[in-house]
């Protein structure tokens, strides 16, 4: 078992340079990702926003951060990754960050970029000109337990489904974790190769869109083969995990901040309702959650982009933790704000739907606990 | 700036100049305490350099290192954690070179006569009175739920000196002789068999004016600096990941297959996880509170002063300690219904992990009471900290002699 002793002590706050990508973020969220415009476009069909996509990621440049310079990205980290993350849960903003920019990319980081086959598709992901996916179902937890449902033979040819697959619907490319003729592998597929068939399904969280993926000979592009492949996807949904605690934790926020806010100006019985302990001391404990997830999450961040032996623990105590809590904020949201939060109208729904997602999103909290039982020696009886 | 190399240079010389093998302890603690390495972010001259709190690990481990005597904090920790950064903040010159460096080097311990029998939660409407006789004040009260009072030469006291307006504003705080023959203290026993906790019967304590802290009716404000500096003593010490209780628990799965279940099991993953969290979330505070730590930036960080947020912490350690010794006492099953000793002690600190699972889980439920209830605390996070509004108060603006009681 690894003991902390062994590991430096994590950074848990935020550096001067992360606060200014928050600022950038967040000034454009309040521009063009209001709840009213979130709401709008996810009753319009359309997968994502594009323009706001391009602001996000090209503009600012967020769809890089996980990217070194020489492979065409900002050369940051996930601490950076994470910030973002975080005022996009703010927003519940409807854009592929976390599928696309943080999985994807972490994905193709783990494959060999020297290959042109995997430069070029992470290029245009950095750059945010492309975007992409990373084949499995949402649900997914790291720790290597699924088995790949496609089987790609001797020419590249891939065959079967993927169902749930996060933000597919809007990607141009694929990656698609396959058994192989020699075992596991990875391959890019263009998703309007002849072959390939995109299903949308109606989602219970209206801001993050869910397709299922059919192969039928699809032309696949070998992108990494063996424990090269396995460890790669591995790795990106160890990431991808980690890092939703961070969007986790902006859920929580705005739920929290926006409860206060009404609770202080909503009055009944000749009182601010926010002024009773009954409820006053329901978000006083929300608070202390909260904090707690900025702690976990940011720990998760850190192990990540210091590559610490301890990321395998740092992600699952993160979503074990944040995953929970950010379904509690909204559940409280929703309560605290009576009759309007029960409402199509009131933003409070959009953020009950993404953290109830979010929770079963890349491992579920009990799956995360299954696996610090063996990362920490408590095997179960 | 004194930085961590310079603190290992000063620290050196202090070995050096006071080998650990052949100097008495106090005499050690002492130089160490002259030598402004007791408590790094302390003023020069009161055992400190002016330097980051957070480089005191620094000075620590290289005194660990070097098998260097400690001042057993667990012993002094109401002086450490309490008395001395109001001392410090509030104290004039010669109080502070009076008190602080017996107080650090535990030559003088120290105890907190704070609550009452009617002035727990509400402490303001505290009714233990200070009349003003000459140069002395004169002291008849009684106060509860102190620690330490059995050992202690030195107490750091509140007392109303001015029944005539609201109660928040007629307070004033005092350092009491704990050696006047005025000052009786009795034992109350508690949950656990033992006696941690006394009662103290203040009968005409003469307390010179000159060992006030801060001014006549203003010690409701020097006492939050006391309590603030208290909730982050109690809620956030440093510790290791499976520091602490959670610890034990998990040593304790590991050593007994034959007790597993499948709902203990479930159970234990969940406290673990809130556990680490708990302790990240410490270790965050602590990286707040210490702004020029390197790791550090600029901007958000508050000044090195605990705030509300401290309550936080204390609130999260109290729900923690009071479930996993619970498991513990349940996962032990048979050894659950054994307890190890009834007898009246007069322990001198509270250790959690030197005895059994039933003395952890008894004495737990203190957690929760001490240092202010979790249900003060969520007030003080809810209005304090969010912001939310107060609730209606009735006693605000009426002297605290015409308060029902």
């Amino acid at each position: 078992m690894t003991t902390a002793t062994e590991m430096p002590d994590p950074d848990l706050l935020y550096t001067d340079e992360e606060e200014a990508l928050r600022a950038a973020v967040r000034a454009l969220l309040a521009d063009r990702c209001d709840p009213a415009t979130v709401l709008a476009g996810a009753e319009s069909g359309r997968p994502y926003d594009p323009e706001l996509w391009r602001a996000l990621a090209t503009d600012i440049g967020t769809a890089g951060l996980l990217v070194p310079e020489k492979l065409g990205g900002a050369g940051a980290s996930a601490r950076e990754a994470a910030v973002v993350l975080e005022e996009l849960g703010r927003a519940v903003a409807p854009v592929p960050y976390l599928t696309g920019a943080v999985s994807a990319v972490s994905a193709l980081l783990g494959c060999d970029p020297s290959q042109e086959a995997v430069a070029v598709p992470l290029a245009a992901l950095a750059a945010g000109s492309g975007t992409g996916v990373l084949a499995v179902p949402l649900p997914a937890a790291p720790g290597g337990s699924a088995a790949p449902t496609v089987r790609a033979d001797g020419t590249g040819a891939l065959t079967g489904r993927v169902g749930s697959v996060a933000d597919a619907a809007g990607a141009g490319l694929l990656l698609v974790p396959a058994d192989g003729p020699g075992g596991p592998a990875l391959y890019a597929v263009d998703a309007d190769a002849a072959g390939v068939r995109t299903e949308a399904v109606t989602p219970l969280d209206l801001t993050r869109p869910l397709a299922h993926l059919t192969f039928d000979r699809a032309p696949g592009r070998l992108l990494a083969t063996g424990d090269r492949a396995r460890t790669a996807v591995d790795r990106a949904l160890l990431t991808g995990a980690g890092l939703l605690a961070s969007e986790q934790l902006g859920i929580a926020e705005w739920c929290l901040t926006e409860t206060v806010r009404h609770t202080a100006e909503r009055t009944q019985f000749g009182r601010p309702v926010g002024s009773f302990q009954a409820l006053k001391h329901r978000m006083a404990a929300l608070w202390l959650e909260v904090a707690s997830a900025r702690a976990a999450a940011r720990n998760a961040a850190d192990a990540l982009a210091s590559g610490s032996p301890d990321a395998p623990v740092a992600v699952a105590v993160a979503q074990a933790y944040c995953a929970p809590v950010a379904v509690h904020a909204a559940e409280e949201c929703i309560q605290l704000h009576g009759g309007i939060g029960m409402t199509w109208e009131h933003p409070a729904h959009l953020f009950l739907k993404r953290a109830k997602s979010d929770e079963i999103a890349l491992g579920t909290p009990g799956r995360h606990r299954d696996a610090l039982a063996g990362l920490v020696d408590l095997a179960a009886p | 700036m004194t930085d961590a190399a310079e603190l290992r240079r000063r620290t050196a010389e202090l070995l050096a100049a006071h080998p650990p093998a052949g100097t008495e302890r106090l005499d050690f603690l002492r130089a160490r305490f002259d030598a402004g390495l007791a408590w790094v972010h302390f003023p020069e001259g009161l055992g400190g350099l002016d330097a980051p709190r957070a480089l005191q690990a620094v000075v620590d481990a290289e005194l660990d290192a070097a098998g260097a005597p400690g001042n057993d904090p667990g012993r002094i920790g109401i002086g450490l954690g309490m008395a001395a950064p109001t001392i410090l903040r509030y104290g004039t010159d010669e109080q502070r070179r009076r008190f602080l460096r017996p107080l650090w080097t535990g030559e003088e311990v120290w105890c907190q006569l704070f609550s009452e029998p009617g002035a727990g939660s509400d402490l303001a409407a505290l009714a233990t009175r200070a009349v003003r006789e000459g140069d002395d004040w004169i002291v008849d009260g009684q106060k509860v739920w102190t620690s330490s009072a059995h050992l202690a030469r030195w107490a750091i006291l509140i007392a109303r000196t001015d029944p005539d307006v609201p109660k928040h504003r007629g307070i004033s705080y005092f350092v009491c002789d704990m050696t006047d023959p005025g000052v009786e203290v009795r034992p109350l026993r508690q949950i656990t068999g033992e006696a941690e906790f006394n009662e103290v019967f203040l009968t005409g304590v003469r307390i010179p004016d000159a060992h006030r802290l801060g001014e006549v009716g203003e010690g409701w404000r020097v006492a939050q600096t006391t309590l603030m500096n208290e909730r982050v003593a109690i809620g956030g010490v440093r510790t290791p990941r499976e520091g602490g209780m959670i610890g034990v628990a998990a040593a304790d799965w590991r050593a007994r297959p034959e007790l597993r279940t499948h709902d203990l099991h479930r159970r234990l993953l969940t406290l673990w996880v809130e556990a680490e969290v708990a302790r990240l979330t410490g270790e965050r505070l602590r990286q707040q509170l210490s702004p020029t730590l390197d790791s550090v930036r600029a901007g958000g960080a508050p000044a090195g002063q605990p705030g509300p947020e401290g309550s936080g912490m204390k609130l999260a350690f109290a729900r923690l300690a009071q479930q996993i010794s619970g498991w513990e006492v349940e996962f032990l099953a048979e050894d659950g219904l054994v307890y190890d000793d009834w007898t009246l002690r007069r322990p001198e600190g509270v250790d959690f992990t030197g005895r059994e699972a039933g003395y952890r889980y008894l004495r737990a439920k203190g957690n929760s009471i001490e240092g202010g209830t979790s249900e003060v605390l969520l007030n003080i996070v809810a209005e304090r900290v969010l912001g939310l509004p107060p609730e209606p108060r009735t006693d605000k603006d009426v002297a605290w002699k015409d308060l029902p009681r």
